[in-house]
């Protein structure tokens, strides 16, 4: 370790805090254990694997997991503007939705004539006595225009909506509760048949995506891979947003945003960003959600479920990305657990989750982490620094020499 | 046509030219013009004045904050603020920074920019940095972050994305490091510091910021007497290449640093002068020095 910040500073030579690398080499280590992971173990343990056997990884298995990292993408998503920027968004799931209602038209369409009714038109548009489509289906059978839109729904919406919140200096609570009351005024109006997205059944009875069967094994592991690489490639995007000085101002932002405005920056364009970003995010997790679950409805919308992603990222930790992602393997693990084996005491184990962490862990789970190994360690790795309790501490430092020194 | 005439000529018109010369008139060390160009984003101060503020007037709810304040600052000016409390010192600073917008008057940065047309961020960028009354430092940030943040250069959202800091960068932080006396805290966490310390690394990235003026409210407030006496010397040694507008109590620090003094009392100028005028001033004595 570089002695990084000691006496020595010379007259001519002097120590700046280095870059630190995107990831570090643990980190990497870890990151490209998971990608083995969902890339070449997962699948072979499930489709490769005979099914007696005890290491056989079972497709209602595969199906949870590949729910669970689409709620890890949400909670990423979380993170980047609740734990980094400090806006507490409560409207998250609506971006799910958007992003999954895009990917549900398209699942819809790929239907084709074999629904219950025979038509080229979906089924509920049927039952309504509708005989065109909607202007809004126009691009829907498009692979192609959905990728697009999947994205660029919720961008959007999050980028119109943010525009006039953050213009306005919307803050704090009165934020939290804008973004509530947008996500239930969307659920609303999605369960009008009117709206023309099949009311409150949604889109569901998928057969085909890309004209392949959907629901055969391969498919289904053929979307769990997808997803986990959306999740580890965001997780880098993240990673590469909070480590740059946009990140840096981010939580400047968070920690004083006054000083943010007279230092020269404008806080609306970086609390805009990251909140369409963060917006485009939920969107991709909501469309591979949609195939591998097979249903999407207004529900999703509904207040509750966008702060159940807040609850993930608290439990996990907030602003250290990969708390959020800990944090909704371990409250969705738990509740599909819970919801089978004690399904009348869900909602309180939920609550008391959420008091706890809230009281007992104010860093969740991997601040949790952090503390026992910094008392499990030798004292020797004890504080570099007074102060510096080791998270952001950097001991890697480069040595600036003065313009002089340099030029030789 | 004699030599005579010739030579009562030339005196004549000699003389003329003299008299044009001694009659024209200066500005700002450069000859008269009929027209200057006002450069984008250059603070004109050829009028020997870096802020001016004619008749600002702002109430809130009534209250009249400020009434009909008339200041101007010369470049390179260390101008001390003085006045009891509610005199309107902080709203001053928030009307040039352009977090209040005055009900009427005029606030020129330099002799072309009318500051009540530009957003807080636009008009930090233009060179006006301004410290708050309580140290606002970012926290969870190290030291470095922190001054780095401050950095002027391109802040727009892309640029920030992709910023590497360079050498000569890293050689300007290093120099406001150790004129602020934080080398050896570069990787500290602000929120780590000593309210002393704050206060320096606040001061710290007004001067990364490379302000032509900068606001202090309070500068030496929660300071021991050494860290005050260091920030006079600061102060003295900015004197000159920077305008600086100072809010302070402390009158021995004043004392130390000042050469013009404002009383400010009810939202307008109530006297002017040294620091020894003032001090014998009357009505000064009346309202905020006590007899």
């Amino acid at each position: 370790m570089n002695n990084a910040n000691g006496p020595s500073s010379a007259q001519t030579e002097f120590v700046l805090p280095a870059r630190s690398p995107l990831l570090s080499r643990a980190g990497w280590g870890t990151f490209l254990f998971a990608l083995i992971l969902v890339c070449a173990v997962a699948p072979a343990l499930n489709l490769l694997v005979p099914k007696e056997s005890v290491f056989y990884l079972s497709d209602y298995a595969v199906g949870l997991l590949g729910k669970i990292m689409c709620y890890a993408i949400l909670a990423l998503a979380m993170d980047l503007i609740w734990g980094y920027t400090g806006i507490l968004s409560l409207g998250h799931g609506l971006f799910f939705a958007l992003g999954g209602y895009v990917m549900g038209m398209y699942l819809m369409r790929q239907i084709g004539a074999d629904g219950n009714y025979k038509s080229n038109l979906p089924d509920f548009m049927v039952f309504l006595d509708w005989k065109v489509l909607p202007w809004h289906w126009t691009f829907s059978d498009s692979f192609a225009a959905t990728l697009l839109l999947v994205v660029a729904v919720p961008g959007l919406v999050a980028f119109v909506f943010g525009y006039f919140a953050f213009r306005s200096r919307i803050k704090g609570v009165y934020f939290s509760i804008i973004t509530q009351a947008l996500t239930f005024a969307a659920m609303l109006l999605f369960f009008r048949n009117e709206t023309g997205f099949g009311g409150n059944n949604g889109f569901t009875d998928f057969k085909r995506i890309l004209d392949i069967p959907i629901a055969t094994p391969s498919m289904r592991m053929t979307l769990f891979v997808l997803t986990g690489l959306t999740l580890l490639g965001f997780f880098l995007l993240a990673r590469w947003l909070v480590k740059s000085k946009f990140g840096r101002v981010l939580q400047a932002v968070r920690d004083a945003e006054t000083r943010v405005m007279f230092s020269g920056y404008n806080p609306i364009g970086y609390k805009l960003t990251i909140w369409t970003i963060s917006a485009m995010m939920c969107g991709v997790a909501g469309a591979l959600y949609v195939p591998q679950v097979g249903i999407i409805n207004p529900s999703e919308m509904s207040p509750a479920n966008s702060i159940e992603i807040a609850i993930w990222a608290a439990v996990g930790g907030r602003a250290t990305l990969i708390g959020p992602i800990v944090g909704a393997f371990i409250v969705n693990g738990a509740k599909s657990w819970l919801t089978v084996a004690y399904p009348e005491f869900w909602l309180y184990f939920l609550g008391a989750l959420f008091i706890g962490v809230t009281l007992f862990l104010p860093n969740g789970v991997v601040g949790l982490v952090k503390r026992i190994s910094a008392l499990r360690l030798p004292r020797r790795y004890a504080p570099r620094n007074d102060g510096n309790d080791g998270q952001h501490g950097n001991p890697s430092a480069a040595k600036y020499k003065s313009a002089e020194g340099r030029d030789k | 046509m004699t030599p005579d005439l010739l030579e009562e000529g030339a005196h004549r018109f000699e003389a003329r030219r003299q008299k044009v010369l001694q009659g024209r008139t200066e500005s700002g060390g450069r000859a008269a013009g009929y027209a200057r160009i006002a450069t984008p984003g250059e603070v004109d101060v050829t009028h020997g004045r870096i802020l001016y503020l004619e008749d600002v007037s702002v109430s809130f709810d009534g209250f009249k904050a400020i009434n009909k304040l008339s200041l101007d600052i010369a470049p390179g000016e260390l101008r001390c603020i003085i006045g009891p409390n509610g005199a309107g010192k902080t709203t001053l600073m928030d009307i040039i920074t352009g977090k209040t917008r005055p009900d009427s008057g005029t606030v020129f940065l330099g002799s072309t920019i009318d500051l009540l047309r530009y957003t807080e961020p636009q008009i930090a960028q233009m060179g006006i940095g301004r410290k708050f009354q309580k140290p606002t430092v970012f926290e969870q940030l190290t030291v470095f972050e922190n001054l780095e943040l401050a950095l002027k250069v391109n802040k727009s959202v892309t640029a920030s994305m992709f910023f590497r800091l360079d050498s000569a960068q890293g050689d300007r932080l290093l120099e406001v490091l150790r004129t602020i006396h934080l080398v050896d805290s570069v990787s500290r966490q602000a929120g780590n510091l000593s309210h002393g310390q704050k206060q320096w690394l606040e001061i710290g990235m007004l001067l990364m910021q490379d302000p032509k003026l900068l606001l202090l409210d309070e500068p030496v407030a929660g300071m021991t007497d050494e860290e005050t006496e260091r920030t006079a010397e600061l102060f003295l040694s900015l004197k000159g290449k920077h305008s600086l507008l100072v809010v302070e109590h402390d009158m021995s620090f004043i004392n130390t640093i000042s050469d013009i003094v404002t009383v400010l009392c009810d939202g307008a100028v109530l006297a002017q002068g040294t620091l020894a005028q003032v001090q014998a001033d009357e009505r000064v004595i009346e309202v905020y020095l006590g007899r």
